[in-house]
């Protein structure tokens, strides 16, 4: 199996590699900092993947996504499965008060996901094949007042992906959205953490058995679809009143 | 946070750092104040305090293999990577750690920094020995490489050293080819302590050798023993000969209530496991899972002993006089009416040339106690019978030994306080126990 990764050293995507390393797959990654980059290509290969290559690309230069994801497919051939990890998580009081710094976190979160994804769909189409899997957030399933810039950056993506797995259903071509609870990674490293935080082993596992299933919106761990359904379920009067 | 060692006693209030690499580490130690003090912490295995201390820098996303030469059978990975890791990588590839402890949860940077041992000891000596060459960065943020050709003083320093002279970010480790992951495990029945020290002398071929001791028996029966010894099965053209077992397992979700741990429950365990083991066959083949990590299978089995933790006490003694110093260890447990859950003796092989190393030839003894007041006096008396005989305790399980007893029973200390006060002037690295045992103020 062929497997492409767009930010892929993130602790989800590192560790969801892993599993597709040993598994041996062929993999291609794509993230900004090289030295994690060269780490990680060294770390599949000793795992066992058939091939790791790899391209630098800051997800912020959108006009040089399509020469990335044209050596993308051109060390892999086809793609069985591409996944799209990077993020970052703003500090939702600068980002409250400032708009560049909003958009810029707009743009990594959600903009710079559906350009990839509109350069990605034509190539599935083609392929008339293959899965492609997008690591959201429940942050995007209701707005709340801690970190809703970051929420709004990922609900547009899910509400993205909804649209695009219609479209692509003909063409044989599945679209996964999976929606991250709290994870324990570099990201997050400044929270205290408590017993809803998992690890991303935890989390890759889900991604890898979402995509071979065929998930559509996949909860990762799976108790945060029951977590969410609750935090939706809250009426407005009291939910605007909440500072979680 | 709280953090504690897997003993869960002592804890104290930490914060934990985790640098993402060691540029990220490097950058962390600049942004220190002079006065700050901190401690590298792998995979949280030590039992005691030695890596506790108010800021601990993880190690837990080091965790990439590098590079797998398997010509040559060496791996290069970064130190928070975990021995089961390596086994579930190297495996299937015909190759194995030469030297693996009673858990496989441990990172390459503990094993390294506590220069651990296994069940084949007498045979392959301690990790330490197994490694081929380690990156260290120390508290000014240089990053030294260093081997036992190069930079060889700060390499014997570090290796066994507790995390004391610097961060240690990779390693590079000798692998050992094997043809299947099993083992083929033989047990002897000894009726007391001198027959299982005779059964262990007379196989010092074996290449694993271990013994479970009912610390509980007494009079003519003290120190009856089962000892396991172990052999890599030669290749059977099974497919599991290449694979790592991965088995579920069973988390004690909670600590325990202490009382359960008593005189009489011990007793019934050690005796009745005794007889049961005594009547099994003698005979068995086990996966590399069940022989080498049998503890593995219950997660946070370190909540069994309630929640005020427990102490783990291993000690080694010269062959000389191990027969005399642990009946002696044996006979005063029983006396203060106190037993361990699970004892275990080993026969150690010659010790290296790491300043701060705990193996030496002759024979340990591990012992578990949970933690109650009336333990503390007991374990100070242990102390000095096991200094009478010339024998230390092992700083990885350590808790509570004195700074007498452990510069009384490590001759080499100044040696290796000298190394470390040329990495690290201002004692930037310390632990509780650094601190305690008087090697750091």
């Amino acid at each position: 199996m062929n497997v492409l990764i767009i930010g892929a050293t993130s602790a989800i995507a590192k560790a969801t590699a892993r599993i597709y390393a040993e598994q041996g797959c062929a993999l291609h990654l794509i993230a900004r900092n090289e030295d994690h980059l060269q780490a990680l290509c060294g770390d599949l290969t000793v795992r066992g993947a058939a091939a790791v290559t790899s391209g630098l690309l800051d997800m912020n230069k959108f006009a040089e996504h399509q020469t990335t994801l044209d050596a993308a497919f051109a060390a892999l051939g086809e793609v069985d499965v591409a996944l799209i990890c990077h993020g970052s998580l703003p500090d939702q009081d600068k980002v409250a008060q400032n708009f560049k710094q909003a958009q810029k976190e707009i743009n990594t979160n959600g903009m710079s996901v559906i350009s990839l994804l509109t350069d990605l769909a034509p190539r599935f189409i083609e392929q008339g094949k293959g899965s492609i899997a997008v690591i959201t957030s429940v942050a995007g399933d209701r707005g709340r007042q801690p970190n809703y810039v970051y929420g709004a950056a990922k609900a547009l993506v899910s509400t993205y992906l909804q649209g695009l797995r219609g479209r692509l259903l003909e063409h044989k071509v599945q679209v996964v959205d999976i929606r991250a609870g709290l994870v324990d990674s570099p990201m997050t490293a400044q929270f205290p953490k408590g017993a809803l935080w998992s690890s991303p082993e935890r989390v890759a596992q889900k991604i890898v058995s979402s995509i071979r299933r065929g998930g559509h919106t996949v909860y990762a761990p799976g108790y945060w679809r029951l977590i969410m359904l609750v935090v939706c379920a809250i009426p407005e009067f009291i939910f605007k009143r909440l500072k979680f | 946070m709280e953090a504690m060692g897997w003993g869960r006693y002592p804890r104290t209030q930490a914060e934990l750092v985790e640098p993402a690499d060691s540029a990220a580490l490097q950058k962390h130690l600049g942004a220190q104040k002079k006065s700050a003090s901190f401690i590298a912490r792998g995979a949280g295995r030590s039992y005691g305090d030695s890596a506790l201390a108010t800021q601990l820098i993880g190690s837990r996303f080091w965790d990439n293999f590098l590079s797998l030469d398997e010509e040559r059978k060496t791996l290069r990975c970064g130190a928070g990577v975990t021995l089961g890791e390596i086994l579930r990588v190297c495996i299937p590839r015909g190759l194995f750690l030469p030297v693996l402890p009673g858990t496989k949860e441990v990172s390459v940077g503990g094993a390294i920094a506590a220069d651990i041992h296994g069940k084949n000891h007498h045979r392959d000596g301690s990790f330490g020995m197994h490694v081929i060459e380690l990156s260290l960065v120390l508290p000014s943020g240089e990053l030294r490489r260093c081997s036992a050709v190069e930079n060889s003083e700060l390499f014997h320093a570090t290796c066994g050293g507790m995390g004391l002279t610097g961060f240690i970010v990779e390693a590079t480790l000798a692998l050992a080819p094997i043809e299947s992951s099993y083992i083929d495990q033989q047990s002897l029945v000894a009726p007391n302590l001198q027959a299982c020290f005779e059964r262990i002398e007379e196989s010092a071929d074996s290449h694993y050798s271990v013994a479970w001791l009912d610390c509980l028996a007494r009079g003519s029966e003290l120190g009856r023993s089962i000892l396991y010894l172990g052999e890599h099965s030669p290749a059977r053209s099974r497919k599991s000969d290449r694979t790592f077992p991965e088995r579920g397992r069973v988390g004690i979700p909670f600590a325990t209530p202490a009382f359960l741990l008593n005189r009489a429950t011990m007793s019934v365990f050690n005796s009745s496991y005794y007889k049961l083991q005594a009547s099994k066959k003698r005979r068995v083949s086990l996966d590399c899972d069940k022989y080498f990590f049998p503890l593995d299978s219950l997660s946070n089995w370190n909540r069994l002993y309630g929640s005020k933790g427990f102490l783990q006490y291993q000690f080694v003694i010269p062959s000389g006089a191990a027969l005399t110093g642990i009946t002696t260890v044996l006979e005063r447990i029983s006396q203060a009416g106190k037993g361990s859950f699970l004892s275990v003796l080993k026969k150690f092989g010659a010790a290296n040339e790491n300043l701060l190393s705990f193996p030496t030839e002759g024979y340990t003894l591990t012992l578990d106690f949970k933690n109650e007041p009336a333990l503390f006096p007991l374990l100070d008396e242990l102390d000095r019978i096991v200094l009478a005989h010339g024998g230390r305790l092992y700083l990885a399980k350590d808790a509570r030994m004195s700074e007498d007893v452990f510069k009384a029973s490590y001759p080499r200390w100044e040696e290796f306080l000298a190394i470390k006060q040329q990495v690290d002037r201002e004692n930037r690295i310390a632990s509780l126990q650094s601190t305690r045992l008087g090697l750091t103020p």
